[in-house]
């Protein structure tokens, strides 16, 4: 009798789909349920906050500079990299030295781009990373693909701490976003650091004052 | 692949361990990160409280798994990306077979997943000729090996740059002799562009799901993980369950923990947010349970559950650091994969919970608490109860026993071991006690406590 009950519950349970048969195990296995707990007191420092952004960019293999202006950001991208290269932008303002981003054009067409300059709405002063969305990266490959990566932020809007950070970004209207903390790196041969793994070999931040 | 079926993990790392020189650098290399993790989270005055929140989270997570994972779905379904449901690693092979399949695409590339090794996906995938390359730097390293990562975190540590340089040589053509961490890190950078540029379809794994907003993060140093996605037209993400957050405010506790408990680095390189298909682009998720629900029904290990995979328990492990991830023939090796794996087959990885001095320094660097040695241990008594412990083992266990449990035994015991090692240490000085390997036994003492207490108890 208990074998036979057992079969029809088996087949019954043969007829149910991966989804379900998962969730009614998840159900059956999880314990009774705990409380989240607050994190509202995590917060970071604003003291110093540019120049303690700087410090630890630098450690982690970028280069930044404050500047006044686009036209010093102008000058220093003249100064710092190959700019008989293809370089692109997404800031107008940038159009009469850099090709504008197309949102439009297929991706694989930007291998070949040798710096990117664009603007992010914030970096966190505490672990160097800006944070970009697909808005304003033009493309989402642009910021991986580039052989050189350089930002434009303002000192404003640097944040302390990864919390201030998400409370900046809210739940968000990006299909694609994301923190990038410094040039690509890999320590996989023997913990060597290497910039330039498969993204950007560096990353150069402009805050603006 | 290359994996011992047959050596249990004392038998491996008697393997690794005949290479003094390897080992020793093994170990240095390892401790040289546990104490890079020390400073940087020494650093942040809250890490403890981090610590906690995020431990207090991961315990609501395994709560409330059901409502998460429902919650999870509905979002992602409303963000454009397909969801999927695999019980077991056959069903997910199967998944992705079938989109890729669909698409007609023969050749994928993979970012780090640590769940699609556990599946052994490669190998599935290529019997039914689809070709997929790993494009994590130390992952494509152990698959041109032919040998699993030895890390999560850190795939081939176990290498020396010398045969990096001579795999570079076999399969890439650099010139014999070049071993140069830049140098070969350049021409695979080169390499695997190249495979980036000619996917269709791209692989990752999962760090973080958010299911407040069906988005899920995955975290890379090297940019892989971006480069195949974005160039891709078909995304495919595989999750084991486990890996959703109620929210995503969370991912600021989990971030800042994440990078400095692995690496010591402030945060990863590229934390990426994937949440909704580009134009012309087809997104797919995989949740997969293999296992995760049963670990989720026994209460004294479905904390192993909260697991982030920082790697922090491996670096600072003595006997990982001086067994190599290999010997635990697992795809997740060190203290976490001990817990995790006797759930996946008890019989075959009895031997894992005994890898370990249950010092507990796994358990004081796990950035989410897992309180991994006390899982340790408690999967012995397990084992030993489920009849799942080797002979020698339970033989041994039997006799310490019967000697601990009588006075009289012990007592003899002690006085015996102590006459074998002053009189005749040849007894014990020999290749058939395990102990005296890469050892050399102590000078025993001339008299037990006991003895020593006898003689010079205070008379009253």
């Amino acid at each position: 009798m208990f074998s036979l009950v057992k079969k029809s519950l088996n087949s019954a349970q043969s007829f149910m789909s991966s989804r379900e048969k998962i969730l009614e195990a998840v159900l059956k296995n999880q314990p009774q349920t705990t409380v989240l707990p607050d994190i509202s007191m995590f917060k970071g420092d604003k003291n110093d906050i540019i120049q303690r952004y700087v410090d630890v960019f630098k450690t982690i293999g970028g280069s930044a500079f404050i500047v006044d202006n686009l036209d010093s950001v102008k000058d220093l991208i003249n100064e710092h990299f190959d700019v008989t290269k293809r370089i692109v932008t997404t800031l107008p303002e940038l159009s009469d030295s850099a090709e504008l981003i197309s949102a439009t054009v297929d991706p694989h067409t930007y291998e070949d781009v040798e710096l990117a300059v664009i603007r992010a709405p914030f970096s966190v002063a505490e672990n160097g990373a800006v944070w970009l969305t697909d808005e304003y990266m033009g493309q989402r490959i642009i910021p991986y693909i580039c052989q050189h990566l350089a930002i434009i932020i303002t000192a404003e809007s640097i944040v302390p701490t990864l919390h201030e950070a998400y409370e900046k970004i809210g739940l968000g209207s990006y299909g694609f976003g994301g923190f990038i903390g410094g040039p690509s790196k890999t320590a996989d041969i023997e913990q060597a650091l290497v910039l330039g793994a498969h993204g950007p070999l560096s990353m150069t931040v402009f805050i603006l004052k | 692949m290359k994996q011992s079926e047959t050596k249990d993990h004392a038998g491996l790392a008697e393997d690794f361990i005949k290479d003094e020189e390897r080992v020793n650098w093994h170990d240095g290399a390892l401790w040289y990160i546990r104490e890079k993790r020390d400073i940087a989270s020494k650093q942040i005055p809250e890490w403890e409280q981090l610590r906690e929140a995020a431990s207090k989270i991961k315990s609501n997570v395994i709560s409330n798994l059901h409502e998460y994972l429902l919650q999870f779905e509905a979002n992602l379904t409303k963000n454009g990306i397909i969801v999927h449901w695999a019980q077991n690693a056959q069903e997910h092979n199967e998944i992705v077979y079938s989109i890729l399949k669909a698409k007609e695409i023969n050749q994928m590339v993979k970012s780090k997943s640590m769940l699609t090794e556990e599946c052994h996906l490669n190998e599935y995938l290529g019997e039914r000729g689809i070709d997929v390359i790993n494009s994590d730097l130390g992952e494509y390293i152990q698959q041109i090996d032919n040998e699993p990562p030895s890390h999560i975190v850190l795939p081939c540590i176990h290498k020396r740059k010398e045969e990096i340089g001579e795999l570079f040589h076999e399969h890439l053509g650099t010139e014999k002799g070049l071993s140069d961490p830049t140098l070969l890190t350049r021409v695979a950078r080169k390499h695997l562009r190249n495979v980036f540029l000619t996917r269709r379809a791209a692989l990752t794994g999962v760090n973080f799901a958010v299911a407040e907003t069906g988005e899920y993060v995955v975290c890379t140093n090297e940019g892989n993980a971006d480069m195949g996605a974005h160039l891709s037209e078909v995304q495919i993400a595989s999750m084991g369950l486990e890996k959703i957050i109620p929210q995503k405010k969370h991912l600021g506790i989990f971030l800042r923990l994440l990078a400095r408990s692995a690496t010591g680095q402030p945060i990863t390189i590229y934390s990426s947010h994937y949440k909704k298909p580009r134009k012309g682009q087809e997104m797919h998720l995989i949740l997969v349970d293999a296992g995760r629900t049963r670990q989720l029904g026994r209460t004294d290990f479905r904390d192993s559950l909260k697991c982030i995979k920082c790697g922090g328990c491996m670096n600072t492990c003595p006997v990982y650091r001086k067994s190599g991830g290999l010997s635990y023939h697992n795809t997740i090796s060190g203290p976490i994969g001990a817990i995790l794996a006797p759930n996946l087959d008890m019989k075959k990885h009895a031997d894992l919970p005994y890898a370990s001095t249950l010092c507990g320094s796994c358990s004081n660097v796990c950035p989410v608490k897992i309180n991994i040695h006390e899982q340790l241990y408690k999967w012995r008594q397990v084992i030993v109860k489920e009849g799942c412990a080797a002979n020698t083992k339970a033989l041994g266990m039997k006799a310490m026993a019967w000697t601990l449990s009588s006075p009289g035994t012990f007592t003899n015991a002690g006085k015996a071991g102590r006459w074998f090692l002053h009189n005749i240490p040849f007894v014990v000085n020999n290749k058939l006690n395990p102990w005296y390997k890469q050892r050399d036994m102590p000078e025993g003492p001339k008299e037990s406590f006991a003895e020593w207490y006898a003689k010079n108890e205070p008379k009253r």
